[in-house]
């Protein structure tokens, strides 16, 4: 059994690094084209690595989610704010979920 | 004394654009609470992990690997990868910064380096205010902090439909942070198929199904990123966009 505190710990520093280390330390653009396409791919890879299959298991029916999924890739095509696909996704899952 | 005005109008300003943020975050961090929740984390614990990452992805991923148990190591690979886009980030406001701002305000707004926040600020026009992050940041981080103690209070407490509905919003937020770039960027469109199909694959496959959530999280994006990189590396300035 691991120390929840520790755990925190892990979070924060390992967050805090990351997000002052460019900010404090490089003063230039990086330059390795690899690097740059690497670091350019991974958040839009990790998040969607994340939301599927996640997303149908995470709802009591894996319908709801599915359905949640694909609405909530439409409205987001489309232009909606984080927070109105973040509302929509609840809202379907809700609604069907009554009829399920 | 006239710099102090422009800094003080900037936080106001800050304050004024955060808030819309707060609300938003109040809604997501109920949702990561409730992983927080599944994860053992008490109310008390679940404000300070909130407040000290400050991270939905990234939190979500920590979340999920505390509750398999994962070594510390394991989580800390599991909230670098999650969270390795404010490194880009990071660079990207580093460039928008003047060269003679003291360190102690480069390391105060990184750590209020959020998708949200680096969003509007890169939005402003010119040099970045360090004072304008504080005010955003002031209006949205208690929330977010006590958004996720509310959803380890309040979880278990909800019916079981309200819960089932609110733990989607997560990944609500997460599709409109990629579908926007995806919409813009055919190879991010390409990527994020191929990354739904192949975590799906591996939820099923044997072997790979057998690793936990957090660690195929990791294993598949680096795999992905990767050969993304080396297939289609990026030439122009598309790094210093917001994700948001």
């Amino acid at each position: 059994m691991h120390n929840i505190y520790i755990y925190i710990l892990i979070m924060a520093l390992t967050t805090y690094a990351i997000r002052v280390l460019p900010l404090t330390l490089i003063r230039k653009p990086i330059k390795n084209t690899f690097i740059q396409s690497f670091l350019y791919y991974v958040p839009y890879v990790t998040l969607a690595v994340m939301t599927f299959p996640a997303i149908t298991q995470a709802t009591q029916s894996p319908v709801s989610g599915t359905i949640a999924l694909l609405l909530g890739i439409i409205v987001a095509w489309k232009g909606a704010s984080l927070f109105q696909v973040a509302l929509l996704c609840c809202i379907v899952v809700f609604v069907l979920e009554c009829f399920l | 004394m006239k710099q102090l005005q422009k800094h003080k109008s900037n936080f106001l300003l800050g304050l004024k654009q955060g808030f819309p943020i707060g609300i938003g975050y109040l809604a997501v961090s109920f949702s990561l609470g409730i992983a927080a929740h599944h994860a053992g984390l008490t109310a008390f614990q679940g404000f300070f992990a909130s407040l000290l990452e400050i991270a939905s992805a990234g939190e979500y991923a920590a979340f999920t690997a505390i509750a398999a148990d994962a070594t510390y190591f394991g989580l800390l690979l599991a909230t670098l990868v999650a969270n390795a886009r404010y490194f880009l980030m990071s660079c990207a406001l580093s460039q928008r910064t003047k060269d003679d701002l003291p360190l102690r305000h480069r390391m105060c707004m990184g750590f209020f380096l959020t998708d949200e926040i680096f969003g509007i600020t890169i939005a402003q026009n010119g040099f970045v205010d360090p004072y304008y992050i504080y005010g955003a940041a002031t209006a949205s981080v208690p929330l977010w902090a006590i958004g996720t103690s509310l959803g380890i209070l309040m979880g278990n407490i909800l019916p079981l439909r309200i819960v089932s509905a609110l733990s989607v919003s997560l990944y609500g937020m997460f599709l409109a942070v990629i579908i926007p770039p995806a919409k813009k960027n055919p190879t991010i469109a390409i990527l994020v198929m191929v990354s739904f199909f192949l975590s799906a694959s591996a939820a099923i496959l044997p072997i790979l199904s057998s690793l936990t959530e957090s660690t195929r999280i990791i294993l598949l994006t680096l795999v992905i990123s990767t050969v993304a990189a080396l297939l289609r590396p990026i030439t122009d300035q598309s790094t210093t966009q917001s994700p948001a």
